[in-house]
């Protein structure tokens, strides 16, 4: 019956698009497809191979292609995680009304730890997994990837399902949707564009600390593991200038080829999950989306597995129901039941052991001695300033200069895909190199710091300003000019208050991003020399570095407690005002 | 008579409060819909049309009583019922051709009977040829008709509509309303009723056999009749038809009046709205209050609001509020359908704007209590200032969730106007106007 159909029912609109090297096209698609499968290969003979004691880094340009394609395939396997755990995560939250305040608040909190006070335990604890293979680094590296990628992908979807119309609801439920169509066609694509957006962000951060943590030592032991981070601070602890170059670009590109190959064809692909009623007058254009969508390859492969393999299960959910229903289902009581008590059951053996843990860890901190907490506090001080001073200067240039680009729509076009590169370019990969300037200019690391945490969380800022002043109507800017308004009430009356909710968007987030750069920042090694400076982070790092548990421990919780704290009192309410006094409607 | 495909016994729906007070949104109620029969469900806003329309189509659990399916409790049964929403409720990422399917998906129907009966069904609401399309590329009236496709396409016994028309424009709604009655009579559908819930009380005579009227605090049915004397197509202009309008619309202006009725079982402990502390505040803005006013003084102080809404082209479910707002607020006097002015509604209209104001503040302060409430906590407390909170609780006793916060946007709408206090938006607080003078700054940025 296909056939047929297909010459009387087929869209037209696919019909229409000019295909040209159908052929050339099909084989493009194909090669991809082996290439894919021969990488997973490889990947998994590396993985399960034996342990090699101490990897050695080549800084020969030769090695910089496998070094890449580790850390991205690092990058993906942990973001594929991420995002099932995110799924799976926001629809138990959303679904269940007796955790989802408790589910909510922990990914709030988790939010705010600073994942790589994580590295030394979680690698430890991997390493003593899988004492003799390599794999145990390897996933101690993409767990706390993972664990920096994965919270605000979870909080997106959990906020999209909450925030699905009434009436679709009921549309799946009088239409006895199945749980598994509701989620194939209303859940995901309802979902899928702030997810796109959120997966964009939570990769950018992946990269982040995915270049600290492929080379790091923890005690007296030295982990590596293959990749451009550790290219990169070979090449910078080998004040090696030519590697970091071509390193430096390798990454570059990584960062726009993911861009064009893949970012730019899913928010293209996603536009049709925008939910508006109206047809967007400008549109993210992909070629490779439309190699795609005309690839017969794919489309017979569709056809032939996917498509009747999707049939056959609806069919059988269906008649399962059915069935089900049938049956009278007069057994509901005693399984829910049952499910209550395992369900007491597990909350009871969950509570014990946090209860157990949160002892042991309390125990722990007993070890820290007075004076040591005093040292905390201080350095929680400095840090804290050091943030704001950050934050603060980069929004004296930001703000002039994305409001500048944001005035002029031809400027914007060009820069706005720059800043977003920018944005996902991961600071880290810059630290070694920027460090090895500032020590040349004789700039201690007190300096050097706050620049290292601008260098990563200023794009934020630019970006989102950049945004705030193209979201700002004309008509607004016209009365400006119509009433000669003078610069600064230009600027107080309508600038300002017209960029405000995306400024304040942009500052959370660098300033998360700053809490979290501060470990890396305020202590740094670099030719067997420690660079350090006063400040939580650099404590969070010393004491990984000399096994501390205790001080790591107390130090990740202040750090925690004043983000958490800090997001509450300041940012919270400059969000709420930013959403009734300072929206823009229409 | 016929034996009914839905029988409700007794439903009705609460809100269960902390307090031993319990919200009722509709006090217990029988109803049945039988087959060969357009019903309509007419009622004012607040009434629970859409509720009682949720819980007959087992969408939603009464808080007591029983829905029945040909007898059988209706959660224990498979039933064939469809809804067209009012906001179309497509999934705008399927074209409509997939939006028609889904339904027989869910139901696991093979991949070709399935396409089949979606084009047949299809092609019978007129819609042959935009398989392909999505949604959002479609006008409104077309969107509405891939709606209905999806609603019929399974064969439902019975089909609900909820306010179907009201998001069209006149005439894409006149157009699929002869088209739906044109599938019913001509029985090119195999649906044994229809049940559909509406504000337009011209649409109910205009398609209905049974007609049923909610009033509302808590919903309750006002009356229930059948449409003897009129045979289709109707005429609008015939008298019986302006007879049976002006008949529900008197229903509808006279809550206090009607002589069938009431529902409420005396041994139950039902809270009766009139007997409730706050009345509740109509949604109506000052302007518009003045608005209406002018229009009546126009048409010699005295007229019909079944016509002045047909001469307005309003809704009267927009007009009502406005209406009762000026005769709360003691503007207008109601009688029998008709209107008429009173001195203070006459002094209202024609002042200038600072006197208006000033009749405002006095009319508002003598017959609002809410107004008066906030006014005396203002002035009585030190730094003049009361938050929201204070206000949401003590209404929310009494009104649902999302009520309380209207009841609460409305009395600030008149208080500002009245100049009796201000509010800020971003602290959530009543103030003093005289008492802060940062707020001033603020109002400039808000859009209204």
């Amino acid at each position: 019956m296909i056939p047929q159909l297909k010459t009387r029912y087929t869209f037209s609109r696919e019909l229409v698009i000019e295909r040209t090297w159908p052929f050339f096209l099909d084989l493009t698609v194909a090669a991809g497809l082996l290439a894919g499968f021969y990488a997973i290969l490889w990947v998994a003979r590396f993985w399960f191979s034996g342990a090699i004691p101490e990897v050695q880094i080549y800084r020969s340009p030769a090695h910089l292609p496998i070094y890449a394609f580790y850390s991205t395939v690092r990058i993906f396997v942990a973001y594929l995680l991420s995002l099932i755990f995110a799924i799976s995560y926001g629809y138990i939250a959303a679904y269940n009304k007796r955790v989802e305040a408790l589910m909510i608040a922990t990914l709030d909190i988790l939010q705010s730890i600073p994942v790589l006070s994580f590295l030394p335990g979680v690698m430890l604890a991997m390493m003593s997994l899988f004492p003799s293979k390599q794999i145990g680094i390897e996933l101690g590296a993409i767990l706390l990837i993972f664990t920096g990628e994965v919270w605000n992908m979870a909080f997106s979807f959990y906020s999209s399902l909450k925030s699905i119309p009434r009436e679709l609801n009921e549309a799946c439920s009088i239409n006895r949707f199945s749980a598994w169509q509701r989620l194939f066609q209303l859940e995901l694509p309802y979902a899928t564009i702030g997810l796109v957006w959120n997966s964009m962000v939570s990769v950018a951060s992946g990269w982040f600390f995915l270049m600290v943590c492929e080379m790091f030592p923890v005690g007296s032991r030295n982990f590596r593991l293959p990749g451009l981070g550790s290219y990169l601070q070979t090449a910078a602890s080998n004040g090696d200038t030519v590697a970091m170059i071509y390193g430096i670009v390798t990454m570059i590109m990584i960062i726009v080829l993911t861009d064009q190959l893949l970012w730019r064809p899913i928010i293209a692909w996603s536009d049709k999950f925008k939910f508006e009623n109206v047809e967007a007058s400008v549109r993210i254009t992909s070629p490779v989306l439309h190699l795609l969508r005309n690839s017969n390859l794919l489309g017979t492969l569709h056809r032939s597995t996917f498509a009747p393999l999707s049939e056959q299960l609806y069919r059988r959910i269906a008649h399962r129901n059915e069935r089900r229903f049938s049956h009278g289902e007069s057994t509901v009581t005693p399984t829910s039941r049952r499910s209550t008590a395992a369900m007491i059951t597990v909350a009871t053996i969950a509570i014990a052991a946090i209860v157990y843990a949160a002892f042991r860890a309390i125990l722990l901190l007993r070890q820290v001695h007075g004076n040591e907490l005093l040292a905390l506090f201080e350095g929680a001080g400095v840090t804290f300033l050091r943030v704001n001073v950050s934050l603060l200067l980069a929004s004296l240039w930001t703000i002039p200069v994305g409001v500048a680009i944001g005035f002029n729509p031809k400027l914007a076009n060009i820069t706005q895909p720059l800043a977003q590169i920018a944005a996902s370019f991961p600071a880290t990969a810059l630290f070694p190199v920027l460090l090895l300037a500032l020590s040349r200019l004789g700039l201690g690391l007190g300096i050097g710091s706050v620049a290292l945490m601008m260098l990563g969380t200023q794009w934020y800022i630019l970006f989102n300003v950049i945004a705030g002043a193209m979201a700002i109507p004309s008509d607004l800017k016209e009365v400006s000019d119509l009433f000669h308004f003078t610069s600064l009430q230009r600027w107080t009356t309508v600038i300002l208050p017209g960029i405000f909710p995306f400024l304040i968007t942009g500052l959370v987030t660098a300033s998360g991003g700053a809490w979290n750069a501060s470990i890396v920042a305020e202590y740094f090694q670099l030719k067997d020399k420690t660079l350090t400076t006063t400040g939580l982070g650099a404590q969070i790092s010393a004491a990984s570095l000399h096994g501390n548990y205790p001080t790591l421990l107390l130090a990740t919780i202040i750090m925690a407690l004043m983000v958490v704290t800090i997001n509450r009192l300041v940012w919270r309410p400059l969000y709420r005002l930013a959403e009734t006094k300072y929206r823009l409607e229409g | 008579m016929a034996e009914p495909i839905i029988r409700a016994q007794q439903v009705e729906k609460f809100y269960a409060q902390p307090s031993e007070n319990r919200i009722q949104v509709i006090s217990p109620t029988d109803l049945s819909i039988v087959p060969g029969e357009i019903v309509a469900l007419l009622g004012p806003s607040g009434s629970g049309k859409s509720t009682l329309l949720r819980m007959l189509a087992g969408l939603s659990q009464p808080s007591a009583g029983e829905v029945l399916w040909h007898g059988k409790p209706i959660s224990t049964v498979r039933i064939n019922v469809s809804i067209v929403f009012q906001s179309f409720a497509l999934f705008p990422w399927l074209t409509v051709l997939e939006n028609v399917e889904a339904p027989l998906k869910a139901r696991g129907m093979a991949a070709a009977e399935r396409r089949e009966r979606s084009i047949k069904i299809l092609d019978t609401v007129g819609l042959d040829g935009f398989q392909a399309a999505y949604p959002k590329e479609l006008s409104g009236g077309m969107r509405q008709r891939v709606g209905f496709a999806r609603a019929l396409v399974v064969e439902p016994e019975v089909l609900f509509m909820d306010e179907p028309f009201s998001a069209l424009d006149v005439l894409t709604a006149e157009n699929l309303r002869s088209e739906l009655l044109e599938l019913w009579q001509k029985k090119t559908i195999p649906t044994q009723s229809i049940f559909i819930v509406t504000h337009n009380i011209e649409e109910a005579v205009l398609l209905a056999d049974r007609i049923i009227v909610l009033g509302r605090n808590p919903g309750h049915v006002r009356t229930d009749f059948k449409v003897t004397n009129l045979a289709h197509p109707r005429d609008r202009k015939s008298q019986p038809f302006t007879q049976l309008v002006d008949y529900i619309y008197k229903v509808l202006t006279r809550p206090d009046v009607t002589p069938d009725m009431p529902n409420l079982e005396p041994g139950r402990k039902v809270r009766d709205q009139r007997q409730m502390h706050y009345e509740m505040l109509p949604h109506a803005r000052p302007g518009g209050i003045a608005g209406l006013l002018e229009l009546i003084i126009d048409l010699g102080g005295r007229t019909d609001i079944y016509r002045l809404a047909d001469e307005l082209a309003f809704e009267i479910d927009d007009l009502l509020p406005i209406v009762e707002a000026a005769s709360l607020l003691g503007f207008l006097k109601v009688g029998e359908g008709d209107v008429a002015i009173t001195p203070e509604g006459h002094e209202y209209a024609e002042s200038e704007i600072l006197k208006q104001k000033e009749v405002f503040r006095k009319a508002a302060l003598e017959h609002v209590l809410l107004l008066r409430q906030i006014t005396r906590a203002l002035n009585n407390k030190t730094d003049h200032t009361v938050p929201e909170d204070f206000f949401l609780d003590m209404l929310d006793e009494q009104f649902s969730e999302e009520e309380t916060q209207r009841q609460l946007d409305t009395a600030i709408n008149w208080g500002r106007y009245a100049e009796l206090f201000d509010f800020d938006a971003s602290r959530r607080r009543f103030i003093l106007p005289e008492v802060d003078e940062t707020a001033e700054s603020v109002e400039g940025v808000e859009v209204e």
